[in-house]
């Protein structure tokens, strides 16, 4: 069992929550994830690492509730345990000196740029930042990010907040000022195709983050294949992040929602038990 | 053996043969011959005193019967249901000459079941007078191999750390094996008499992630058992495998006994498949898919195999079972691309025949195709079988370990390996084999270190 001893909401759908879970945190690095079970009945299913502190031997993560899992989990309260968590899995993202590098997060994606732009800032790289939701009630880290970068830009699709369009419109202006060394994606699979698209044109090298369906975690099941280069790749063993020029993006799409109607039948199975109270678990 | 009727049984996941009650068993045993000389012994991996076992049985002591099948299988249970006997102790069976073999099997399943059935609190499993040794050893993956290795280790009076990757024990006996063919309650029976032994099983714990073998010789662990099994799914690098409804067989049967998605949406975990189910494959694995896809719903399930039956690599009752239940067969017959729509979803694959041609490099004939004989079958879903590979999220961790040409363990007959503390044993050494092939292994291994660390 691996208990909460923190809980923040970041925005109406996204949870900031610190885990227990001493051995995780002495092995974790950025760019590294876990995969939860919530209670007896439920997914397996990976999150990114948002942060780890050895010394308390704590992990961190960010969560959207949107499926059957993640609503469970982030109706959990400080006190409350997670019957699972398996970890670190994923390569760690190489950390090194190699210059200017931009960081560009989506939505949620936001949270998983936060550990490698500290880690990347305290390399000793230039790191500007831009970070993208749909309308303002949703920015989530914006001051983390903000204490570990040079420049932070923050978009909104609706102008609500920050520079009104899409990360990759500032992107683009940045590139036409002056070189960079690396992009680092984060966020929607259509986000990332896009930002790939952009920097492609530039020869700029650029590092997506997939965040597959999955099981184990491990390479075992294969369900979390991609096409990369033509060939088969498993994002939890040889990723999660890949070179974002190499990435089939549409075939990720495809197979992000491979699930999709009994992704929406177990919605509504769970929902329905929350409200006529049938709480099979503290999750409604 | 009394069975579920098939027309009852592709309806639910419970087990399919009955078992032997006590009446039944006694009349099997009272036929054993009780040889001077038994050759089935013989035939036994795990070197089970078979007559001294069914004796027992035929004077109705049950509890003894187990007794003696534990004092060198610690998975009987499990062995019971899914050894191939026919190809090892029943085989060698005196009576098989002269009509039919004793079933071994089904009584090494009857005294264990007895036992699980009327146990008590076995605290007496655990000796008073054991030795107690200080040495911590660590065995890594708690499939067959491991949960054998630890177990005769523990006797010994070792300090066993068995860690295990995923949330539940058993490895391929909980994620793979269908709850039809071994009821998971069994499992954790077994295992629970293993940890009853004194052995600590720590789950979520992916050594090479986690932690390295190095950082675990630093918090003092003496030996290494590795018996992290063949966990690396083999696709078949033909167009269309990752359309949806494409899976690995390892994802497929995780979903359905580990994850327990036939009980979707009960339990969280989903899985579809469909109307009609392609499994490519025809080892036992291919009949678990075939079995659990008709058992889900699928209307049509086909086995498509490269080979003919004399060559299929299932025990012969898996696939008597599978053909009972309605699963077509297509043989010879080859997958060479599979056709999605523009959702990604799979609709057809697209399949060649094969005739048999010159023995190959594995003594079978080899499969040559038939030119201009490619046809169409319209799928739902497709189940890629065709056996898996060694998995090295945890051998790239280790500096200098000596590893075959297909990335398996290199590791002697007594599981030792190039370096001196780290000894392996089951799939990672021998790609995929049996139960009791691992199992087997990971006694031979027990002995071996316990040799090492005296």
């Amino acid at each position: 069992m691996y208990k909460i001893i923190k809980k923040k909401q970041l925005n109406s759908q996204v949870f900031l929550i610190e885990f227990e879970a001493e051995d995780l945190a002495l092995a974790a690095n950025p760019g590294q994830f876990v995969i939860l079970r919530v209670d007896e009945f439920a997914e397996r299913f990976p999150l990114t690492l948002y942060d780890f502190n050895p010394k308390t031997g704590t992990i961190t993560v960010v969560c959207q509730a949107i499926g059957v899992s993640t609503k469970k989990l982030c109706a959990l309260s400080e006190g409350d345990s997670v019957v699972d968590i398996a970890g670190p899995l994923g390569r760690a993202e190489p950390v090194c000196d190699i210059g200017k590098v931009i960081f560009i997060g989506g939505g949620v994606g936001t949270a998983e740029v936060y550990p490698i732009a500290k880690a990347m800032k305290r390399a000793g790289n230039d790191v500007t930042v831009i970070i993208g939701f749909r309308t303002k009630d949703l920015v989530i880290c914006e001051q983390e990010i903000n204490s570990v970068c040079d420049n932070l830009y923050v978009s909104t699709d609706d102008g609500s907040y920050g520079r009104r369009g899409f990360v990759t419109d500032i992107l683009s202006e940045l590139l036409e000022t002056e070189p960079y060394d690396l992009v680092y994606a984060i966020g929607p699979i259509i986000m990332m195709k896009m930002v790939s698209a952009v920097t492609k044109l530039k020869a700029l090298k650029t590092i997506v983050s997939l965040n597959s369906i999955m099981i184990d975690g491990t390479g075992m099941c294969g369900g979390c294949r991609i096409k990369y280069n033509g060939q088969a790749k498993f994002t939890c063993v040889d990723g999660p992040s890949f070179d974002g020029h190499l990435v089939d993006y549409d075939d990720v799409l495809l197979r992000q929602g491979r699930f999709k109607d009994k992704e929406d039948e177990g919605n509504k199975h769970y929902e329905h038990n929350c409200r006529i109270g049938l709480k099979k678990d503290k999750g409604c | 053996m009394r069975e579920q009727d098939p027309k009852d049984r592709i309806n639910n996941f419970n087990e399919v043969p009955y078992g032997y009650d006590e009446d039944e068993a006694v009349t099997e045993a009272l036929r054993c011959l009780q040889c001077k000389n038994p050759p089935c012994v013989k035939g036994c991996p795990a070197e089970i005193d078979i007559p001294r076992f069914i004796k027992a049985i035929r004077e109705r002591r049950f509890s003894q019967a187990n007794e003696i099948i534990r004092e060198t299988n610690n998975l009987p249970a499990v062995c019971g249901r899914v050894c191939p006997q026919e190809d090892q102790c029943e085989r060698l069976c005196v009576l098989k000459n002269k009509g039919k073999a004793i079933n071994i099997g089904n009584l090494e399943r009857f005294a264990a079941d007895w036992e699980l059935k009327n146990s008590f609190s076995r605290e007496d499993l655990v000796q008073s007078n054991k030795i107690v040794r200080n040495e911590k050893i660590a065995v890594i993956g708690s499939g067959p191999a491991g949960l054998t290795c630890a177990a005769d280790l523990a006797k010994k009076g070792y300090q066993v750390t068995l860690f295990e990757a995923l949330h539940k024990p058993g490895g391929v006996l909980t994620y793979g094996i269908p709850e039809f063919r071994l009821p998971k309650d069994i499992v954790m029976e077994e295992v629970k008499k293993i940890t009853s032994l004194g052995v600590d099983i720590k789950y979520n714990y992916v050594i090479g992630k986690i932690k390295t073998i190095e950082k675990l010789r630093d918090q003092g662990y003496r030996a290494f058992f590795i018996a992290t099994g063949a966990g690396l799914p083999y696709f078949m690098g033909i167009p269309g495998e990752n359309f949806n409804g494409v899976y690995s067989a390892n994802e497929f049967l995780t979903r359905v006994n580990l994850m327990k998605a036939y009980k979707f949406p009960e339990y969280d975990t989903p899985i579809t498949v469909g109307e009609n189910v392609a499994v490519v494959g025809a080892g036992n694995v291919a009949m678990d898919s075939a079995r659990c896809a008709l058992r889900l719903g699928a209307q049509k399930v086909s086995i498509i195999y490269r080979r003919t039956e004399n060559e299929m690599p299932a025990r012969k009752d898996e696939i008597d079972h599978a053909r009972e239940e309605g699963v077509e067969f297509h043989l010879l017959t080859n997958p060479v691309e599979i056709i999605g729509d523009n959702q990604g979803q799979v609709k057809k694959i697209v399949c060649i025949k094969n005739k048999l041609g010159k023995l190959d490099s594995s003594g079978r004939p080899r499969p040559v195709a038939i030119e201009d004989s490619q046809f169409e079958m319209a799928v739902d879903t497709v189940i890629i079988a065709v056996g898996n590979g060694s998995n090295p999220l945890l051998l790239d961790t280790i500096n200098g370990l000596n590893l075959t040409s297909k990335k398996n363990i290199y590791a002697d007959d007594s599981g030792r390996t190039n370096i001196e503390d780290i000894f392996a044993g089951g799939d990672i050494v021998t790609g995929s084999a049996t139960v009791i092939a691992a199992m087997g292994a990971g006694k031979r291994a027990a002995k071996a270190i316990d040799k090492f660390l005296k």
